[in-house]
């Protein structure tokens, strides 16, 4: 069967378990002692083993299996969790990752786990602590003769679902044979199966329905119909519950143990014998394929129901797949554009019907709009929730205590930022916990406390998002930042004796700067701040740092809410027009040929009491049909970049508007002075200058 | 086994060129285009392709012809290759033909004019009539676009 259908779903679903598993195991890493976190991770841990077994991903599964042991021992109160069953469980996540991360790119999802399934199986047995972590393929091997024995006796069970359930029977859970009659005069037969499947996925989980679920929910069954399920609840309430429903006759649980179920099966498989006469042998096998098959495409579509129900239940959201939000956001910029039009032509026409359902359509609009964006907003979280795994993984490999505070998790932005923003973080944190953060001695002797504390902070302010990542370590030591600099022919003595502190502060995000003496494992790679800098700087954001020495650093990241749609200045050169983004503008003026000034042999002008640099746009775009020397008077726009201003001279200013930011294509990746176009009222296309090309 | 494929048939400096329909994603009339700077002459800017903005280059001037003024026969067939899509200037496109996929040879060794690595073969229709199979992932490749870029500065 066609399991891609299901298979996006599977890695949504996969990551997200995989993510709650390394949530609640840091958790419990915190407070060892909460069992109720310990029955959250095996939940987790749990549901992947089925969903990747019913995908066939059976060294996910087994590896998982394996997780699951040591996890219900701890549930139980027979295993004390301990560094050792951290770090293997936390190994085993890294291995899960890894392998659904295969699954992503198009693989089987196989890996070698052979070291971490022996260190879990040494777990479980009890005898890590002896110093044995001596290989166990024994007690690896006996699991499998069992569940391949079960499986063989089975029919109707495929070997996944007959070993889930015998698994679950040895775990402890609770397994149901669930037979349902309905009567006989209902009316919506599969209304009534979908409530039983509902009910049960409540409480549980379906590993197997005959028949199956297709032919339920098209109501194509007599009057009954069988479940097998894993379920949390007791027989006699489950059966109560199900009762409960209306136009159901007869309800039969019968729970099962291990016995009951090879009985079971075999029961099955005498029926299924004694229905055909006299079987031959390959008609059998082909028909046992069959429903194998069958049984599988069964349990995907359970699974499938099961995950839409679960997740509705918790909160009230739905996935939509990126490429609709993509295809809705064009289609809006479209409107967009057809809406500056109309308004144009409106204006022009000044018939006041017109007019007014012209303004009508664009407060609708405006509203649209906003409702388009907040679609497309993701709360920082989904970023955030990898980074205590992180930094954890960091400590350790450093030896240094390092608690990691996160705040405003639930600060929003556009997903293309969202997207974008992961690397520059993980370099910025990993910057404080190897070169901020000192080690445990150095702090002590600093009269600081043994565990450093990293805030990582996200919150609004105004049309921006701003993310701090502040660590209380040993700051930024200017002096060797400025020697190293004019080590590395970053700065010259002059410039440096000029520089402010935060100008030096900023040095470190020169390429190829590193302050580390020693290069480890995390730093000094090569890959510096530079990278972070200018990753920030392409998505219309800034970096700035303030740190005192000894006492600790604070990096700010200023970031746009959105990509997509900006407010820009639209103006004119000659024949062409282009759009300046309006967050970098400070003002608009006019100024005479005369006022220009030469300083060293390059324009400058004089604005509000100093003296900023004059550019030419129609020389940097070589303008076809514009030159600013031919005029007495020119317009001028002043942009900013940080603190430097400059003056860019223009045509002639035709005025704001909101544009939609489109990018040029693949093909023209990244032209100098241009950051992408957009399209204006008439379909034409102008281009959007990158102001901060203007300012060197 | 001989396959047959669809070609839209195009028109530069007197020769016919070939591109698989698959490729092709829409053939327009000439329309506005944007200039963008600093770029390669033979890039011509940027069009309003229905809300999305796409690159347009001269094949002329990609393959170092004389270019000329468009006329009303020129045509953008916009392509997608690669992740890009990009719209070609041609003198003129009128043409879908099959043709066999036996009937493509291999470019010869030395071919006058356009460079043998922007062509994936030559098909030979009917009498007379040669079809050059345009190889679309090198007409498009990006690192010579940067070597220009450079070598402009």
């Amino acid at each position: 069967m066609d399991m891609n259908a299901y298979l996006s779903m599977f890695i949504d679903e996969s990551n997200d378990h995989l993510q709650a598993l390394n949530e609640n195991l840091l958790q419990l890493e915190g407070n060892p002692e909460d069992i109720s976190i310990v029955q959250t991770i095996f939940r987790s841990a749990h549901t992947l083993k089925g969903m990747s077994a019913t995908m066939g991903f059976e060294d996910l599964a087994s590896l998982t299996h394996e997780m699951e042991n040591v996890l219900d021992l701890v549930r139980n109160s027979k295993l004390k969790m301990d560094d050792f069953i951290f770090d293997t469980l936390f190994k085993g996540l890294d291995a899960l990752e890894a392998m659904v991360q295969d699954i992503v790119n198009g693989g089987t999802g196989k890996a070698d786990v052979q070291t971490i399934v022996t260190a879990l199986v040494s777990i479980v047995k009890g005898d890590y602590a002896k110093g044995g972590q001596a290989p166990q393929p024994a007690a690896a091997a006996s699991v499998q003769p069992a569940a391949a024995a079960a499986a063989s006796a089975s029919y109707m069970l495929d070997e996944f679902q007959a070993s889930i359930l015998e698994q679950s029977i040895q775990s402890g859970h609770q397994v149901y044979h669930v037979v349902v009659t309905v009567r006989e005069d209902c009316m919506l037969k599969a209304a009534r199966a979908y409530m039983v499947f509902d009910l049960i996925e409540q409480n549980g989980e379906i590993v197997k329905s005959d028949p199956s679920v297709q032919d339920l929910e098209q109501g194509s069954f007599e009057q009954a119909f069988s479940i097998f399920t894993i379920c949390n609840l007791a027989a006699d309430e489950l059966q109560k519950r199900i009762s409960d429903i209306s136009e159901i006759e007869q309800v039969q649980v019968t729970s099962l143990d291990l016995e009951s179920l090879k009985l079971m099966t075999a029961k099955q498989q005498q029926t299924a014998a004694a229905g055909s006469q006299a079987p031959v042998q390959t008609e059998q096998a082909a028909a046992a394929g069959a429903a194998r098959e069958e049984a599988a495409r069964q349990v995907a579509a359970g699974r499938n129901q099961a995950a839409a129900g679960g997740a509705a239940a918790v909160s009230k959201t739905i996935r939509v797949d990126i490429e609709r939000l993509d295809t809705l956001m064009n289609l809006f910029s479209e409107l967009l554009i057809d809406r500056g039009r109309l308004e144009q032509l409106a204006s022009e026409v000044k018939r006041s019907e017109l007019t007014e359902t012209v303004e009508h359509m664009s407060r609708v609009s405006n509203d649209l709009q906003n409702i388009v964006l907040k679609l497309r907003m993701v709360p920082v979280e989904s970023v955030f929730n990898r980074f205590p795994r992180m930094v954890r993984d960091l400590a350790k490999s450093l030896d240094k205590k390092i608690d990691l505070i996160i705040t405003g998790a639930d600060t929003e932005l556009d997903r293309t930022v969202i997207d974008e923003i992961g690397d520059p973080l993980v370099h910025l944190l990993r910057n404080s916990v190897d070169h901020g953060v000192e080690t445990v001695d150095k702090r002590l002797a600093a009269g600081k406390p043994e565990t450093g504390t990293v805030h990582l902070r996200a919150y609004h302010s105004g049309n921006h998002v701003f993310i701090e990542v502040e660590d209380d370590g040993g700051g930024i030591n200017r002096e060797r930042v400025l020697q190293k600099a004019l080590a590395n022919k970053v700065v010259s003595e002059d410039q440096a004796k000029k520089m402010s502190a935060d100008e030096i502060n900023m040095l470190i995000f020169a390429p190829g700067f590193s302050t580390a003496e020693v290069i480890s494992d995390i730093s000094g790679r090569g890959v510096g701040l530079d990278v972070v800098k200018s990753k920030i700087t392409s998505l219309g954001g800034n970096v700035s740092i303030e740190s005192e020495y000894g006492k600790g650093t604070k990096f700010s990241v200023q970031l746009p809410l959105t990509l997509s749609i900006i407010t820009a200045m639209l103006i004119k050169l000659g024949s062409e027009k282009y759009a300046i983004p309006l967050s970098s503008i400070v003002e608009t003026g006019i100024i005479r040929q005369e006022n220009v000034l030469n300083v060293h042999g390059s324009k400058m002008v004089e604005f509000r009491n100093t003296v900023i640099p004059l550019v030419s746009l129609s020389r940097v775009l070589d303008a076809l049909d514009f030159n600013e020397t031919e005029e007495d008077e020119t317009e001028i726009i002043v942009i900013r970049k940080g603190e430097k201003l400059a003056a860019v001279m223009v045509d002639q200013f035709i005025g704001q508007k909101e544009i939609v930011l489109k990018s040029m294509g693949n093909y023209l990746k990244n032209v100098d002075k241009i950051s992408g176009a957009t399209i204006l009222g008439d379909g034409q296309v102008a281009l959007i200058i990158d102001p901060s090309s203007l300012i060197k | 086994m001989a396959e047959e494929v669809k070609v839209i048939v195009f028109a530069l400096a007197d020769e016919e060129y070939g591109i698989e329909v698959d490729k092709v994603r829409t053939i327009e009339r000439m329309m506005p285009i944007t200039r963008v700077p600093k770029t390669p002459a033979f890039v011509k800017g940027v069009i309003n392709l229905r809300g999305i903005v796409v690159p347009v280059i001269d094949l002329r001037g990609r393959f170092q012809l004389q270019e000329t003024e468009p006329t009303d026969n020129s045509r953008i067939i916009v392509v997608a290759v690669n992740e890009m899509e990009v719209g070609f200037i041609v003198d003129s496109a009128n043409d879908v033909i099959d043709i066999d996929t036996d009937t493509i040879d291999s470019p010869p060794e030395v071919v006058g004019g356009i460079k043998a690595k922007y062509l994936h073969g030559i098909a030979k229709i009917g009498d007379n009539r040669l079809l050059i199979m345009l190889n679309l992932s090198e007409v498009l490749n990006r690192n010579e676009i940067i070597q220009l870029e450079q070598l402009e500065v």
